[in-house]
């Protein structure tokens, strides 16, 4: 602060408040909504302090759904997206790591094709190419399976550059004493580079992990099978009608259990996620 | 920028690159080139037999006042997103750079929307506006304002506006924080020893000094607002009603996947990659060597 001007502190206190209540009036209603019955619910104006269902309704949406749109269990739905959400960023880290190691650390016939092959992928997100994609991963036979939730969105120009871009800021020293000493290029990759990634794989995989978390078009596709529904795509399969006809308490339940994981980690791991984010967008 | 230390090996560099060449070719390549490929055909009601019918898709989606509609929808949908994301976030951003009391704890209370998927914040947004229970409805209703989102069309695009920014705000309140604190002190010191005001610092020289990360985020958003909000479409309004929320990217999805009009909706796609491209080329190009964190 340059100067002492108490007015304008205030002011300033005063808008962030209102930006923060602002923010949390959703979640705050929300979760209101997920602690009372169907009845409290429809009342209008619905009440503002909790009610006493949080667990009733929790359990009946942890083990059974909700009665009138989707019946699959907030607890599969959750372990499907945990699955999304670990497979992605992994996988994401684990092949882009290898692809930039070897267009940095090598010299070969096409390596400046396969990167602008990989740059080019940026260029070609899922909702541009819908349904061709979709066949593709009929074809293989992936509908409703793991496999065909992930795969597909492995591949990643952004952590192919983050890692390249990481790479090249490491000396030089380092990979020629390695060759002196006689280590080859796996062994130098696995003890030098690997254990100087790792601040950036930390970053990428918070980033990622929301990512897999919040995937929604996707899944949306190639699940057709209640049992393979995302905790989002089971969300909005509880949304049978627009408005008085849903069982709001029960859908608002889910939605808490929806935003609980990515949200911790925001908030616990943010370095890593303010990291992540200015990095992975440069 | 080239490594000088470099290992030499005939067969170990593909092996690295071949994951990801494999996965890039089967779910990028493979399928883009078969949008475009599609995007000429025309194909049977039954859609056993196609034709190569070369621009006729694509001289048929100009014609369609719909699609004509939505292009018009989705650029007031991304300009209304991207100016309110952007004004509210440097708003906030800047009273966050000037208090010294709690300053972390704000932070934090505002950066966790960013971790809800955008399906769900339309979900949340769509039971507070519920034309019938919701809470803002009714308060709505007490001003004498005739609330229901489902049947009018200004009101479904407030609706969506509202859910994608509150989604946004906190991206971009995080690089507009960043820009403030690169910002050197001294400079708004020496302006504040001549007499300037608060109010005129800021607009003389913070905002001209913000202006790449402000021009970053405006491209970001606009992507943002034209293909990560399909989401918040599909779990609210599903484009309706009418066409009046109908965005590019979800008229793509439901002409293909909902009315399966294979030709029309690869030609719509091939449409929508020419935009990322063009989107990509100019973040590429005009920002990335003007923006610091």
């Amino acid at each position: 602060m340059v100067e002492n001007r108490p007015w304008l502190t205030f002011f300033s206190h005063a808008v962030l408040i209102l930006g923060v209540l602002m923010v949390a009036f959703p979640l705050y209603v929300t979760f209101i909504a997920s602690t009372l019955t169907l009845e409290q619910v429809m009342q209008v104006p619905m009440q503002l302090t909790p009610g006493d269902q949080l667990v009733q309704n929790y359990t009946q949406v942890l083990t059974g759904g909700s009665t009138k749109g989707s019946k699959a269990a907030a607890s599969s739905m959750l372990v499907n997206s945990l699955v999304m959400a670990l497979a992605i960023p992994l996988g994401k880290i684990a092949i882009s790591i290898i692809a930039s190691f070897a267009i940095v650390y090598f010299r070969f016939p096409l390596r400046m094709f396969f990167f602008w092959m990989i740059f080019v992928t940026l260029m070609l997100p899922v909702e541009v190419r819908i349904i061709p994609t979709f066949k593709v991963i009929a074809d293989l036979g992936m509908l409703n399976t793991y496999a065909g939730l992930t795969i597909p969105l492995i591949a990643s120009a952004t952590a192919t550059f983050l890692f390249r871009q990481f790479f090249m800021t490491v000396p030089d020293e380092l990979a020629e004493a390695a060759r002196v000493d006689g280590a080859g290029p796996m062994r130098f990759f696995w003890d030098v580079l690997m254990p100087l990634s790792k601040t950036t794989m930390a970053a990428l995989f918070v980033i990622q992990f929301i990512y897999g978390w919040n995937q929604y078009l996707w899944p949306l596709l190639i699940t057709t099978d209640e049992s393979m529904y995302t905790t989002v795509i089971g969300i909005k399969r509880m949304i049978v009608g627009s408005d008085a006809a849903n069982e709001w308490n029960l859908i608002m339940a889910t939605a808490i259990l929806a935003m609980l994981p990515p949200a911790l980690v925001v908030m616990l791991m943010q370095k890593w996620f303010v990291k992540g984010l200015v990095e992975t967008e440069k | 920028m080239e490594k000088r230390v470099v290992f030499r090996s005939a067969w170990l560099p593909y092996a690295l690159v071949a994951p990801q060449i494999a996965i890039t070719i089967v779910f990028f390549f493979w399928p883009a080139t078969q949008a475009v490929w599609y995007s000429f055909q025309l194909q049977d009601a039954f859609g056993l037999r196609s034709q190569f019918v070369g621009l006729q898709n694509f001289a048929a989606l100009f014609k369609d006042s719909n699609y004509v509609d939505s292009f018009k929808v989705t650029a007031l949908f991304s300009v209304l997103v991207a100016f309110f994301g952007i004004a509210i976030s440097l708003l906030l951003a800047t009273m966050a750079d000037r208090v010294l009391r709690g300053a972390m704890a704000y932070k934090t209370l505002l950066i966790w929307p960013y971790a809800v998927a955008p399906a769900v914040a339309g979900v949340l947004w769509a039971f507070l506006f519920a034309p019938s229970i919701g809470i803002v409805t009714y308060v709505l209703k007490g001003w004498g304002v005739d609330w229901n989102w489902i049947l009018k069309g200004d009101q479904a695009m407030v609706l969506v506006v509202v859910a994608s920014v509150w989604k946004q705000i906190s991206y971009n309140f995080l690089f507009f924080l960043a820009g403030l604190q690169s910002i050197p002190r001294s400079l708004i010191e020496a302006a504040a020893i001549d007499g300037a005001t608060p109010f005129r610092r800021f607009w003389t020289i913070v905002f001209p000094l913000l202006s790449p990360t402000t021009f970053f985020l405006l491209v970001v958003n606009i992507v943002y607002a034209f293909f990560d909000t399909f989401g918040v479409i599909d779990a609210t309004t599903q484009g309706g009603p009418g066409q009046s929320t109908n965005i590019l990217v979800y008229k793509v999805y439901h002409d293909g996947v909902k009315a399966a009009d294979l030709g029309g909706s690869s030609a719509q796609s091939v449409i929508l990659m020419f935009i990322v491209i063009l989107l990509t080329v100019v973040q590429f190009r005009f920002v990335e060597r003007k923006v610091q964190y």
